[in-house]
This record gives structure tokens, sequence and C-alpha cells, in this order.
């Protein structure tokens, strides 16, 4: 099994060391091509105005759009802002994640925090939040994973899964357990 | 329960600005240049480097109706300088809501004896270094972020490649030095030695380290990341050239494909005037900023 890591800007460096933590091999995707030799692919933390402008300069849309409808797909906060088909007052990227989403939703910087949260089928999670975004409506075909208070922080769609909050920052490799069985999953429904 | 203002969280920040380039801009417009090229953020000033050596005189935190002018305009995140020990610019700042502090010798130092405490603050710091002593002293007073403190406004990257070049160089001695030899290089650097102890433990800065001072071309940029910093400051290098949008985009792409050659070739191609520049060799020892809070 090979994930790779969408490597324009943010925090995949710290994405591959979760992952190798975990004993899988990790490519970083600095080219569309990279996208076929890969079983899942990681959206990770950052800029999501820069990614976009990124995604769109290299011609990665339509390679990623059709990879995120078929294959698993992890987003961490700026990579849950690219999958979301709405984000409020904000253009939609890849969009194909069934949420209206708003970004920066607990604030500026000065309001990032951590706290636990629980995760369905998962437990409690290290809950790292910085200018963080989170779901304001969820649609039927979307997975209600976890919430932080009243907003939902973590969300399943097939093979799609999102965060508000930033794994790859702490040592709980649950989630990145979680997202790895949804692959071996995926190949298995492949295979047969 | 939650927790703001954590270690984890404020250097996390830094983490997701990895791979990017922040730009300082004066204004909403130029703000809004900034972002459209790709920036990952802006620092807001009253004037660029450049402009601040040209104008001499106290340069101090910038007026903070110009500082929420540029939060306004754009969503990424905001920084904005204060003063070295500048407690109170800093407090007001935090106050304010800017994203992230450069506690930074641009402007003229507030105390030449003390940085500021930054483990007190919220908002999490940048500090500029010159060396490994620097920089992890700077982590030990709190600091969230590093950068070198490459001579600032003058268009000239020799400076800043200087400070990272010594910082890996460091680096790399303290993570094949023994532990019992690094008592003595903490003292020789003036570094606190349980820093020096999680860098050989790491293997690496616990912080992340952008470039920063005289980077004026996507060359520049792109010979910075190849030295090892992880990510790009630019001042004066974008709205000082006669064509900021195209320098910007091409700074940001630059950073991101440093290691594309034909791609840096093909960036640099027409773009027009980059800042003049100044050479070092013919600027006055007292004009020399990098010199200021050690």
């Amino acid at each position: 099994m090979k994930i790779g890591i969408l490597a324009l800007q943010g925090s995949y460096f710290d994405h591959q060391k979760y992952f190798v933590k975990l004993g899988v091999e990790t490519i970083l995707v600095k080219t569309p091509e990279q996208l076929d030799e890969i079983d899942g692919l990681v959206l990770p933390g950052g800029e999501s105005t820069t990614m976009r402008t990124l995604i769109d300069r290299y011609n990665f849309m339509s390679k990623l759009k059709s990879f995120c409808s078929n294959k698993p797909v992890f987003g961490t906060c700026a990579g849950m802002v690219l999958l979301a088909k709405e984000n409020t007052g904000f253009p939609t990227h890849i969009g194909v994640l069934n949420v209206k989403l708003k970004r920066n939703a607990f604030g500026r910087q000065v309001n990032s925090f951590e706290e636990t949260v629980y995760i369905n089928g998962i437990g409690d999670v290290e809950g790292v939040y910085i200018r963080a975004p989170y779901i304001e409506v969820a649609s039927d075909y979307v997975e209600v994973l976890g919430k932080h208070k009243e907003v939902i922080v973590a969300v399943k769609q097939n093979n799609i899964l999102a965060t508000s909050f930033h794994p790859e920052l702490t040592e709980d490799l649950k989630i990145g357990r979680y997202f790895i069985n949804m692959i071996v999953q995926h190949n298995k429904k492949n295979k047969e | 329960m939650k927790n703001i203002g954590t270690e984890r969280v404020k250097r996390g920040m830094a983490e997701m600005q990895k791979g990017g380039v922040i730009m300082d801009v004066i204004n909403a417009e130029q703000a809004k240049i900034a972002e459209q090229a790709g920036a990952v953020a802006v620092m807001a000033l009253e004037r660029v480097p450049a402009d601040i050596r040209a104008a001499g005189g106290v340069a101090r935190m910038a007026d903070p109706t110009i500082v929420e002018e540029v939060m306004k305009a754009v969503s990424i995140p905001v920084m904005a300088k204060c003063r070295i020990g500048h407690i109170i610019e800093a407090r007001a700042l935090e106050s304010m809501g800017v994203d992230y502090i450069d506690e930074s010798e641009v402007l003229t130092p507030a105390d030449e004896m003390f940085h500021i405490n930054k483990r007190e603050f919220t908002v999490p710091f940048v500090c500029g270094a010159r060396d490994l002593g620097e920089a992890t002293r700077r982590i030990a007073e709190g600091a969230s972020m590093l950068r070198t403190k490459g001579e600032p406004g003058t268009g000239n990257i020799v400076e800043a490649v200087r400070h990272m070049r010594i910082i890996m160089a460091q680096i790399r001695k303290v993570v094949n030095m023994n532990e019992d030899e690094i008592m003595t290089y903490a003292k020789e650097l003036s570094a606190p030695y349980h820093v020096l102890l999680e860098i050989k433990k790491l293997g690496k800065l616990p912080l992340v380290n952008f470039a920063a001072g005289g980077v004026a071309t996507p060359a520049d940029a792109a010979l910075m990341m190849h030295l090892g910093a992880d990510g790009i400051f630019v001042g004066s290098g974008i709205f000082k050239s006669n064509n900021p949008e195209k320098f910007a985009k091409a700074i940001v792409e630059a950073t991101t494909y440093y290691q594309d050659y034909h791609k840096i070739a093909e960036l640099s191609k027409g773009l027009g005037e980059p800042m003049k520049g100044i050479d070092l060799s013919t600027l006055d020892k007292k004009d020399w900023m990098s010199e200021r809070g050690q």
C-alpha cells in the first residue's frame, strides 16, 4: 500500500512522518501524474487559498477530482476545505464532500486550541485545532464521526475522511490507522 | 478542557505555513495581490524595510489602522512586527487578534538587553537568528518560529545565506556530538543546554525556520529552500520591484518547485527589474539591522 501526500504547501512532512510511524509507504505528490501510483491520498493542513492557487497553476484539478471521487482520501483542516462542496463566503475547490463548511470558524490564531474529541468507532482522539474550519451542515450521505460541542469536526462519506483538527501534529495514531483501514477495505472490494 | 495558546498550537501554526511565502504589505490592495499570488500569510507594515532604511529615525509598530485594514482584506493569516523587547506593542497586536508577531530587528529595538518573554503570550512569535546561539535563545524565550536575519531592505541575499549556512552547519555539529560535549558547546554559543539536547534528539530544530532578508528574485527564494529553509519571507522584494504581481507569483512557484531548475529558468524570464539592492560593503556598520537584538 502506498499513501500519497499532496505536497504543494503545508504540513506534508508531518503527515509523511505520521504515516511512516504506522509502517506505510508514502510519497510526496508534487505532480498530477503521481496520483496514478497511489492507493490513498492525504490533503494536508496549510493554507487552502495557496494550495488552490498551485492546484490550478499545475493542472491538478481534473485528476484530483477523479481521484477523490474514486479512491480513499483524507483531508485535515485546509484539506477538508479543499474537499467541501460549499465553503461559506469562499469558492469551492475539489467539491466532492457533501457539506457546507465554514473557514476559520473558531476564530483567528489566538483562538486556536487543543481539546480531546470523541470519534465514533475510534474513541477519544487528541484534537489540535489551528484556525480550523468546521462543518455547518452535513448532507444525508455524510456520516458525522465527531463533534466539538455542537459543531461537526470529523466526517466520513464513502471513501472520504475529513477532520477539522490535525492528527499529524500529535502522537495519536488512531485516525491514521482508521484511514489505512479504509484503503484496505477499498482495495479488497476492488479485487472482488 | 479547551486549551488555547499551547506550545503545540503555536508551533503548529508555523507548521501550516511550511513551503510557503510570507509577503510584506502596507495596505489592503497589496495584501490582496499577495493572497491572489498564493502567499500563505502577509506581514502588515507601515513601510517596507527598504523604505524604513531610507526614512531613518526610530521605526515603531505599524499604525493599528493599517493592520486592521489588512486583516479585513484577506482570509490568510496576518502577521505584524513589534520592536525587540516592546512588550506593550506585542500585547496591543495580540489584543487585535493578529495571527503571528515578528519581534523584529527591522524596527528600532525598545530594549537592548532583553527580548520579550514570549511564553506568556497566546499569540505565537517569530524571531530572527544568525546562528544557533541566537536561535536557541529565542526558542528558550518561547518563540514558535524562526527566520534568518538577512539584511532587510537591501535586496541582497548574502547575509540570509550566511545565517542559514551557519545554522545548518551548527545543527549538524550538535547532532553528531557526543552528549558529553554539548555543555561546552552550549557555553561557546551562549546557547541554552536543554535546547541543544532537544536538537540532538530530534536531529533538527524543534521549530520551523524560514529565510528572511534580502530575497529579491525567484532564484533567491529557491536558493534559500535548497539551503534548508522551510519557507520564505519576502519584504521589499515584491512591492519594490517594477512588476509586483509577477514577482509575487514567480517567488511562490519557485518556493514550491525549488528543485525544478528548468521551471526556475522559466519563472525568471522577462520578470523586469527586481528591486535595486545594496552592496553590503557600502553599508555603514551602524546601519546594519541584523546586529540588533542578539
